[in-house]
């Protein structure tokens, strides 16, 4: 079939969009097209031809014989007037989906009073690095978990699982980025104790999983010294959705010419109200006020939780709602504007 | 490359509205993406050429409303235009521009039959 006006070929389907007929004729959702001999009386190019169709235009010529058509697609497009289309009005928000998806794991995680990081960063920047060494400076101290999204094999997972902490490993396949879902998943798999840490390594990538919220606290983006000052500028849709930039690999600084005020400078132009904190796995430097960083999120996580605790107690107290009409009655009502109707 | 997804989303958007309303086929799908959303427009269409094949909008025209980017400079209390998320206020040159439009990506409406 010609996909510019659609008219048949022998044996063509509506279903194939033409450049790889061969493969789509078996296809699913196809319909048989009346025979026409020979198949074409008319020439065009039938190669590789999205272009007709992604550039929305509704006429085209043919080289044989000129002539218009109106509306792109198949054959039943070429009379204009003669069917009954009408417009639909949708407004949805094509993330729409994972958006929601996203808010499910974040009252999942608060119910629990986890602390969940999503982070981001270049492949390279020295995540799984600054991961052990975090997990290894909380051990004992913290329970902690990790969520390693790479393309493909298992080795982020295992040098985590080296510290004594919990991994999951999720391979992306052809993903640049995690999803809502593929976090949902893993937070059913994994055991996660109430008021741990959970960390969340994102596909090293710093355009795709701006985009994607997973249901985390913050975004956590990690730019290594060894990378360009100007990636802030390069790449602002991440550092713009981030919380906090951990400005990796110091101790190398010097050794490079990076201008760590530029950097700062400019992750602060696309996002005013971002906080930076300097750090190196290897020395040690900056580990302490990231620590200190992540304590301070985790208490707001587990007071969020005892709060709503709290309310859920008075809540199921009828004796004390009848002891104290007045104060107890709202509670039920407090939490549900805190917290929106419960799925 | 998550494009392709963002494009599937569209697909999952559009084929419930369209079963919804009982139509055949889709003719038309329009999409309003805002200038500061992090979507390549030529990716999305792309993308979507490949994964609304065998669906409903199968050979549907794509028509992408861009929308312009809009901040808010709070050291000068308006409203400015924004192209890039590190523009400068026209004002007083000030980068505390806070993005107020042009983020979003959302399936307008589509043309059923």
């Amino acid at each position: 079939m010609c996909t510019v006006c659609g008219c048949g070929g022998a044996g063509a389907s509506i279903g194939g969009a033409g450049w790889s007929k061969a493969a789509r004729a078996k296809g699913g959702a196809t319909r048989a097209w009346k025979t026409v001999t020979p198949a074409h009386d008319h020439e065009h190019s039938h190669g590789p031809a999205p272009e007709a169709a992604a550039a929305g235009e509704d006429t085209h010529l043919h080289a044989g014989h000129r002539h218009l058509h109106f509306g792109v697609g198949p054959a039943h497009a070429h009379a204009p007037g003669l069917t009954q289309s009408q417009m639909v009005k949708i407004e949805r928000d094509i993330l729409g989906k994972n958006d929601a998806s996203a808010e499910a794991n974040r009252k999942w995680l608060a119910a629990r009073g986890i602390f969940a990081l999503n982070l981001v960063s270049s492949p390279g920047s020295g995540k799984t690095a600054l991961l052990v060494r975090t997990l290894t400076e909380l051990a004992g101290r913290v329970p902690a978990a990790v969520i390693e999204g790479d393309q493909q094999t298992e080795f982020d997972a295992e040098r985590i699982r080296a510290t004594g902490v919990p991994a999951l490993q999720i391979n992306t396949g052809k993903g640049c980025h995690l999803d809502a879902d593929m976090v949902a998943r893993s937070l059913a798999q994994l055991e996660l104790a109430d008021d741990s840490l959970l960390l969340i390594e994102n596909v090293g990538n710093l355009v795709c999983p701006a985009a994607f919220d997973l249901g985390e606290a913050h975004k956590v983006a990690i730019l290594s010294v060894t990378e360009g000052e100007d990636k802030p500028l390069k790449y602002p849709d991440m550092f713009a959705a981030a919380a906090l930039m951990l400005l990796n690999k110091v101790d190398l600084l010097p050794h490079l010419t990076f201008d760590v005020e530029r950097a700062i400078g400019y992750a602060r132009r696309v996002n005013p109200a971002i906080e930076v904190i300097r750090t190196s796995s290897t020395s040690g430097e900056g580990i302490d006020e990231w620590l200190a960083w992540l304590e301070r999120g985790m208490a707001k996580a587990r007071g969020a939780r005892a709060a709503a605790m709290q309310r859920d107690l008075s809540a199921r107290k009828p004796d004390a709602v009848r002891a104290e009409p007045v104060d107890a009655l709202p509670a039920p009502l407090d939490e549900l504007a805190a917290n929106g109707p419960v799925r | 490359m998550h494009e392709m997804a963002l494009a599937e989303s569209v697909r999952g958007i559009v084929e419930d509205a369209a079963t919804a309303q009982g139509a055949k086929r889709v003719k038309t799908v329009v999409l309003e993406i805002g200038e500061l959303a992090s979507v390549e427009v030529e990716a999305l269409r792309f993308c979507l050429d490949a994964v609304l094949r065998d669906s409903l909008a199968d050979g549907a025209a794509i028509r992408i409303e861009p929308v312009a980017g809009a901040g808010w400079c709070p050291a000068c209390d308006r409203g400015v235009p924004l192209v890039q998320r590190y523009d400068s206020c026209p004002h007083c040159d000030g980068y505390q521009v806070r993005p107020t439009g042009g983020t979003e990506m959302r399936v307008k409406e589509i043309e059923v039959e």
